[in-house]
């Protein structure tokens, strides 16, 4: 196993770990804030990848944004703080198989397909990483050449999400949803 | 002239639909009438110009091709067929003009039911005033007089085609056409449900019969390969003895249903619940004689097949004697004369199973007339005594003489007493009868007539005069059989005669002349048909037999007087004693067959049906309950949570991907 | 300096599967919502993974990414204005309880879980 190899299964046990402990636990909030940790984590393993755009996205929008998110939805959905005992339905069992089956699957077919795979990292400051491709400069250039398009559709998206929870969220005494 | 056996036939067949449509605008008794009258004289014209010049005349109207053996729509006109045409033209026109007076509103006073009796033996009857009569519709609205027209016209035309038919099947239409209309004749007060019963019960017996009937026509029909009357009579001798036997015997199914022979009898004395007239058209003249008819059109099959012959002799003996001896302990008049019927039809046969062709179908004739003439009379005196009973009856010498003139002729000739017709046609039966059980047959039909009765027919020639060649036991039965007969005949008809007119006078005021005069009308031929038949050599009356008879009807209505005359107010059929609730209820042939045959059907039925209701309907019943309890099954897995939903999902893809990843 | 790609594919795969158990096992709406948000994670994850290791010279992969996260950033939006109002409606956001959607039983009550 190489240098990265490590660093990047150490950031996968957090990832993976907190995951777990959000789908676990207890306490709302504290689902909440173990995705936090769970991005995090994520987020450096972006770094890991050389992917620094992406990660530091990551960073502002999921753990800026849509956490912050969610937890105002617990608050306004008046989630009980501290321990409740009934967060899990009685569906678990078949959850967690289907869960299982799911990964083993996944895992399975993905460790026969790429096993041997390699992917050359550069080294950063060295100068081929100047046109690394995880960098900003390089991804903006490309998202606004090569993505323009797609981009401006996810700008229409963004538009129509936006009106759309709007309206749903008006309420006071209108139910009907038009 | 198959011109005019055609018009014969279809004159009363247009006046019946011509009834049935215009009978309420134009008045139905002239349709029903005239064209009967002009179908008699017409029938008149072919029985004078077939007795002037004898011979078979056929004609052909259309061939109906069926694949195998083609009916032919015609006609086959003979000395029998012209003679019979005539009797039944002159039986019916008698009817409706006797209807036109019976069925009017004012002749309203309807009869009691016919029902049995139980007297206690040795008790007296009241021979009081009349009984209250029970409420039975008044007939005689316009509207039912002409349906009960029409279907009488309908009947007459099925009767005629059944007489002139040349082709069995057509034979058979009519046959059956008969059937129907004389359930819808008796059943013509339906309101009364006694009526509808009867009117059932004569159409289910007989449509017995004409199962056997029906096979016996195909029989023959198959064995000739052709139903052509006259091609099956001239190969009845080169078809194979056993087709011809099982033919005949299946035919004697339908002769003894129509004819009211035992077994298949009980339907007659029910019948009588039918109106007065259609008793005198139906069940004494015209269609409970076409069975014998038809055994004497078919003559030359039967003398081939010696065990029909012999079976139907057997069923003359049992049904002679046993309706004479019922008759004598009837108490509704028309039930003695439906008894009577059935017994004098069972002299015919007889007649036939001992050869003696042409003196059975003269019995048919004198017996159409003196058994209308009975009949029709015994409507008068019912109208106006209002009650069919006899208890009701009495005394009515003074008040109706022409009706007792006319009903002394007729119960003379049903007795058999010189010089009415009824003695001449008896006398030759007990002749032949008499030859065929000493000297084993012959010498009895003769080809040479002056009358039509005996024309020549081509298929033989002539009537081998060979006697029957029934066995001596079945001769000597017959024989016997009709002694007794003859004995008992007069007996119950004198008990009717003394019964009906004699004893206190009583008041009552005569039949309507229309009625009154048809009957004595009738009283004529009664009387004076048996003279017609001296020309013929074998309806001579001969010595032997005659004085036989003469002895034994003065037995017979001797006995009867004598017992009478001691106690004149009281019934002579009290001096049966405890046999007479067994009489009266004609050996309990209907309740046995109630037992044997309609419980055991019923049961049947009834059990079929709790099959059907249970398994066939269950398991339809059950399919839809399975298919809602699977439903049910089904509709378990929609509970309304997503997460549940989900899972299925994801669980179907992880299988699905799996698949493919293990196969490819 | 090399990375293998099984680590990070793997990594995606394994956090991918525990969003399906979140998704599946939660009773509460937004901890179904946190557990899709881990699903998409576990995607963008391996997308990147595989752009790098493809070194794609259009960076389709990176680019879907960003995508990805600006989508799954408006649909949490959306999923809770849904789910606010549903809370708003019935006041409980507890899956199990929300079974509208279910067939009724002859006796008309909601189907059994």
């Amino acid at each position: 196993m190489t240098g990265p190899d490590v660093v990047f299964v150490l950031l996968g046990i957090v990832t993976i770990g907190s995951g777990v402990l959000v789908v676990t636990t207890r306490q709302l909030v504290h689902a909440a804030l173990w995705l936090v940790v769970s991005f995090g984590a994520l987020a450096a393993g972006y770094l890991v990848l050389t992917a620094e755009f992406v990660a530091w996205v990551q960073v502002l929008i999921y753990v800026g944004a849509v956490v912050v998110l969610l937890l105002f939805g617990i608050m306004l959905t008046r989630a009980p703080i501290g321990r409740a005992a009934d967060l899990d339905s009685g569906n678990r069992w078949a959850a967690l198989a289907v869960a299982v089956a799911t990964g083993a699957l996944l895992v399975t077919v993905v460790v026969i397909g790429f096993h041997g795979v390699r992917m050359e990292l550069c080294d950063p400051g060295s100068s081929p990483c100047e046109a690394s491709a995880g960098r900003a400069g390089v991804l903006g250039s490309s998202i606004f050449r090569t993505w323009v398009l797609p981009f401006e559709v996810l700008s229409v998206l963004l538009l129509a999400a936006l009106i759309g929870a709007i309206v749903l969220s008006r309420g006071n005494g209108r139910e009907a949803v038009e | 002239m198959i011109a005019l056996a055609s018009l014969v036939i279809l004159l009363p067949f247009v006046a019946a639909f011509a009834g049935m449509l215009f009978g309420r605008r134009f008045p139905a008794s002239v349709i029903a009438c005239l064209p009967m009258a002009v179908a008699a004289v017409l029938s008149g014209v072919v029985a004078i110009w077939e007795w002037r010049a004898p011979g078979v005349r056929e004609g052909v109207l259309t061939r109906i091709p069926t694949g195998s053996l083609d009916i032919r729509l015609g006609l086959s006109v003979d000395g029998t067929a012209a003679v019979v045409g005539f009797m039944v033209c002159c039986v019916a026109l008698a009817v409706h003009v006797y209807s036109v007076s019976y069925m009017s509103p004012s002749v309203g006073a309807p009869h009691g039911p016919a029902e049995p009796d139980e007297p206690a033996p040795g008790e007296p009857p009241e021979k009081g005033p009349a009984p209250a009569v029970p409420p039975v519709p008044v007939h005689g609205e316009p509207g039912r007089y002409s349906s009960y027209a029409a279907f009488i016209s309908l009947f007459t035309a099925a009767m005629l085609l059944v007489v002139y038919a040349g082709d069995l099947l057509l034979l058979y239409v009519g046959w059956e056409v008969m059937g129907v209309c004389s359930y819808f004749l008796i059943g013509h007060h339906w309101e009364d449900r006694a009526n509808s019963r009867a009117a059932v019960k004569a159409f289910l017996v007989t449509r017995l019969g004409d199962v056997g009937f029906l096979f016996g026509i195909f029989v023959l029909g198959m064995g000739a390969r052709s139903f052509w009357i006259s091609d099956v009579l001239g190969r009845v001798w080169t078809m194979p003895h056993g087709t011809v036997v099982a033919g005949t015997l299946l035919l004697l199914c339908g002769v003894a249903g129509k004819s009211a022979q035992f077994p298949l009898h009980t339907w007659l004395p029910d019948a009588m619940a039918g109106p007065t007239p259609i008793s005198a058209l139906i069940h004494a003249a015209t269609m409970v004689a076409a069975g014998i008819y038809v055994v004497a059109r078919l003559y030359p099959a039967f003398l081939r097949s010696t065990p029909a012959l012999t079976v139907l002799a057997v069923l003359a003996a049992i049904s002679m004697v046993g309706s004479a001896l019922a008759a004598l302990a009837q108490d509704d008049l028309k039930r003695v004369l439906a008894y009577s019927t059935i017994s004098q039809l069972a002299v015919m046969a007889a007649g036939l199973a001992v050869g003696a062709w042409n003196a059975a179908l003269f019995h048919l004739l004198t017996h159409g007339a003196f058994k209308a003439l009975l009949f029709l009379a015994a409507g008068c005196v019912i109208t106006a005594v209002g009650s069919n009973m006899l208890r009701d009856m009495g005394g009515l010498r003074r008040s109706m003489p022409v009706t007792f003139w006319s009903m002394t002729i007729g119960f003379a000739a049903l007795a058999g007493a010189p010089p009415a017709s009824g003695w001449f046609s008896k006398d030759s039966i007990i002749e032949a009868a008499q030859h065929q059980a000493v000297h084993g047959g012959g010498a009895t039909k003769g080809a040479f007539s002056y009358l039509p009765l005996s024309a020549a027919t081509p298929w033989t020639g002539r009537i081998p005069d060979l006697g029957s060649g029934i066995p001596g036991w079945s001769a000597w039965t017959v024989y016997l059989a009709l002694l007794v007969t003859v004995a008992l005949t007069a007996a119950y008809a004198m008990r009717a005669w003394l019964l009906t007119f004699f004893g206190p006078p009583r008041e009552v005021r005569e039949a309507p002349p229309l009625m009154r005069y048809t009957v004595a009308v009738l009283a004529v031929p009664a009387l004076v048909l048996g003279f017609f038949g001296l020309g013929a050599h074998e309806l001579r009356p001969a010595l032997g037999s005659a004085l036989l008879s003469l002895l034994l009807v003065a037995a017979g209505a001797g006995a009867t007087y004598w017992i009478w005359q001691r106690r004149p107010e009281a019934d002579p059929a009290l001096a049966l004693g405890r046999m007479r609730p067994v009489l009266a209820g004609a050996f309990y042939v209907d309740e046995l067959y109630n037992l044997t045959i309609v419980r055991p059907v019923l049961a049947l039925a009834a059990w079929v049906v709790r099959i059907d209701g249970r398994i066939v309907d269950g398991a339809v019943v059950g399919t839809g309950r399975g298919a809602r309890t699977l439903g049910g099954l089904l509709r378990r897995s929609e509970n309304g949570n997503p997460q549940a939903y989900l899972t299925g999902l994801l669980t179907g893809l992880a299988i699905v991907v799996l698949a493919v990843v293990i196969f490819t | 300096m090399t990375l293998h790609l099984v680590y990070p594919v793997v990594v995606a795969a394994l956090l991918f599967a525990v969003g399906v158990y979140g998704v599946l096992a939660r009773r509460n709406a937004i901890l179904v919502l946190m557990s899709v948000e881990l699903m998409l994670n576990a995607v963008n994850l391996n997308l990147v993974a595989f752009d790098i290791s493809l070194r794609d010279a259009l960076h389709g992969g990176q680019v879907l990414t960003l995508f990805t996260i600006v989508i799954a950033a408006a649909e949490v939006g959306l999923g809770l204005a849904i789910v606010l109002l549903a809370y708003r409606n019935r006041q409980s956001i507890d899956i199990d309880a929300l079974r509208t959607l279910g067939e009724e039983t002859e006796l008309g009550e909601e189907a059994v879980k």
